[in-house]
């Protein structure tokens, strides 16, 4: 299988199943629409026909050699021999969990996901008894996993945080015994943010996520207090000297895009001007009736927007003034590898969440939902015939997926998604989809242009 | 090549025979958390 597109003047033909990105010629390209395999060695006729009153045949056969090269190589149109692994798609051992510290928000964020920080069932905070039990399972349930993920998570886990500082010192306690290595991250609204805790985080957490959605106007429309004030003022100051004394270390402010702002390059490059360097604008994921909810009718004006926001991006890479945007890296050497690609998030069953009362289910989005529990931190449960479902999720089990040119770079999306919106963890909420989709786009031919600078 | 210009090492189908040791991040956990992208990710063999 071959995707191939066009955008910003390159002609660009991804080869699915060996990974392999070829920048073409617009002639080469055009011959490339006409083709099936397998190839023939021969340049077919209905090539030379078609395209012979255009480029002629001595350079359409000259071109299509190439092709053929690449085909014999392996690189085009190369086979799809990856399902026999899918087949071998066990449960794993549990190694990244989701600690939601503070079921209770200091925002009311109008998209809140968390129904404004409780998840729908009440604001609590995780009593420590809980945090460490829910550390003791991960422990016990990794096997022979040595890195440990533990994000903390909320609603606000600064609400919290003395119960923070607490499981983190006492998962640092069992590292030695149990030879683990514990990796924590925090997401955080950024409120209550001080020099302690911002020593702390930088200390002890290997990432942090500063949630913030741009420009003040766009933070402060959604992301306000209880009382209705934007958060914007308090937040920017604090996010900066969290990140100027951060040492380096991994970090990321993430905002929220909707339909309010389909401008959303210049939130991203407003994060930018403010120094930000490792910036995540992602789209609102929600009930399509919601007055902010990105509409499929949508997606015209926001796929321009990503190659409008990709070109921007990659001209300020070239001046020397780049920053990191989450969703358009990609790694086309050294990234993970097919046995990773076929399964993607492994919630519910390489990573869960944990409730303030110790209850366990696949993932953040999957809190709150009926049905989806999956056990209890503090009574020993745990649903290993639910944990044997979600580890044979993969893309060739999905729907769609298999034919998918991009089932090795989204693994079959957000499990918690295909189920809230298309009513089944193997139904691909297509809207998802089609922006995951242009944002590969995007990113490829970023490094399409990146790499044709330096030949 | 005058036609054709490949950019990266091609080598997934290769990854596949070494892969699977489940030491990188789970993708969700990597900063996003509402979404999935996994070919972001960095092996950690």
């Amino acid at each position: 299988m071959i995707h191939r597109y066009q955008q910003n003047g390159f002609s660009i033909v991804l080869d699915v199943h060996s990974g392999a990105v070829h920048v073409l010629d617009e002639m080469t390209y055009e011959i490339t629409g006409l083709l099936e395999p397998p190839m023939q060695k021969e340049c077919p006729t209905e090539v030379l026909e078609q395209l012979g009153p255009k480029y002629g045949s001595d350079k359409l056969e000259e071109a299509y050699g190439e092709l053929y090269s690449l085909y014999e190589d392996g690189t085009l149109f190369s086979e799809d021999d990856y399902e026999q692994f899918s087949g071998k798609m066990v449960s794993s051992p549990v190694k990244a969990m989701c600690l939601h510290i503070a079921h209770d928000c200091n925002l009311r964020c109008e998209y809140c996901f968390a129904a404004k920080g409780d998840f729908g069932h009440g604001r609590k905070l995780m009593p420590l008894e809980v945090g460490k039990a829910a550390i003791d399972f991960l422990l016990e349930n990794s096997g022979s996993r040595r890195n440990l993920e533990l994000d903390f998570f909320g609603g606000e886990p600064l609400m919290n945080f003395d119960v923070v500082r607490q499981v983190v010192e006492y998962a640092r306690s069992k590292e030695k015994a149990y030879n683990k290595n514990f990796r924590f991250t925090i997401t955080t609204n950024g409120l209550l943010l001080d020099d302690g805790k911002i020593a702390f985080i930088n200390k002890e957490m290997s990432n942090v996520v500063l949630s913030i959605d741009g420009r003040r106007e766009v933070n402060d429309r959604l992301r306000v207090t209880p009382g209705g004030r934007g958060s914007y003022d308090v937040i920017l100051p604090k996010y900066k000297k969290l990140v100027q004394t951060r040492g380096g270390k991994d970090y990321y402010v993430r905002g929220t895009f909707t339909r309010h702002n389909l401008d959303f390059t210049e939130d991203v490059y407003h994060l930018a001007q403010e120094g930000f360097d490792q910036i995540s604008v992602e789209p609102v994921v929600s009930d399509p009736n919601l007055p902010y909810s990105i509409k499929e009718e949508d997606l015209p004006r926001v796929f321009e927007e990503y190659e409008k926001l990709a070109k921007r991006l990659l001209e300020s890479k070239r001046r020397g003034e780049g920053f990191n945007f989450f969703h358009f890296m990609i790694d086309l050497d050294q990234g993970p590898c097919a046995i990773k690609r076929l399964r993607g998030c492994g919630c519910g069953n390489e990573y869960v969440a944990v409730t303030p009362e110790g209850d366990i289910y696949p993932c953040h989005q999957f809190v709150g939902m009926d049905g989806w529990k999956m056990g209890n931190v503090l009574d020993g449960t745990f649903d290993r015939e639910e944990k044997a479902r979600f580890a044979k999720a993969n893309i060739y089990g999905k729907e769609g997926c298999r034919d998918c040119w991009a089932k090795f770079y989204c693994s079959g999306g957000c499990n918690a998604n295909n189920q809230q919106y298309a009513g089944d963890i193997l139904k691909p909420h297509t809207l998802s989809c089609e922006l995951e989709k242009k944002r590969l786009e995007c990113a490829i031919m970023m490094k399409a242009a990146l790499a044709q600078d330096e030949m | 090549m005058s036609h054709i210009k490949t950019i990266n090492k091609a080598n997934l189908k290769e990854s596949a025979a070494k892969g699977g040791c489940g030491e990188c991040q789970a993708s969700c956990q990597s900063a996003c958390k509402t979404s999935c992208t996994v070919a972001n990710q960095k092996c950690e063999k």
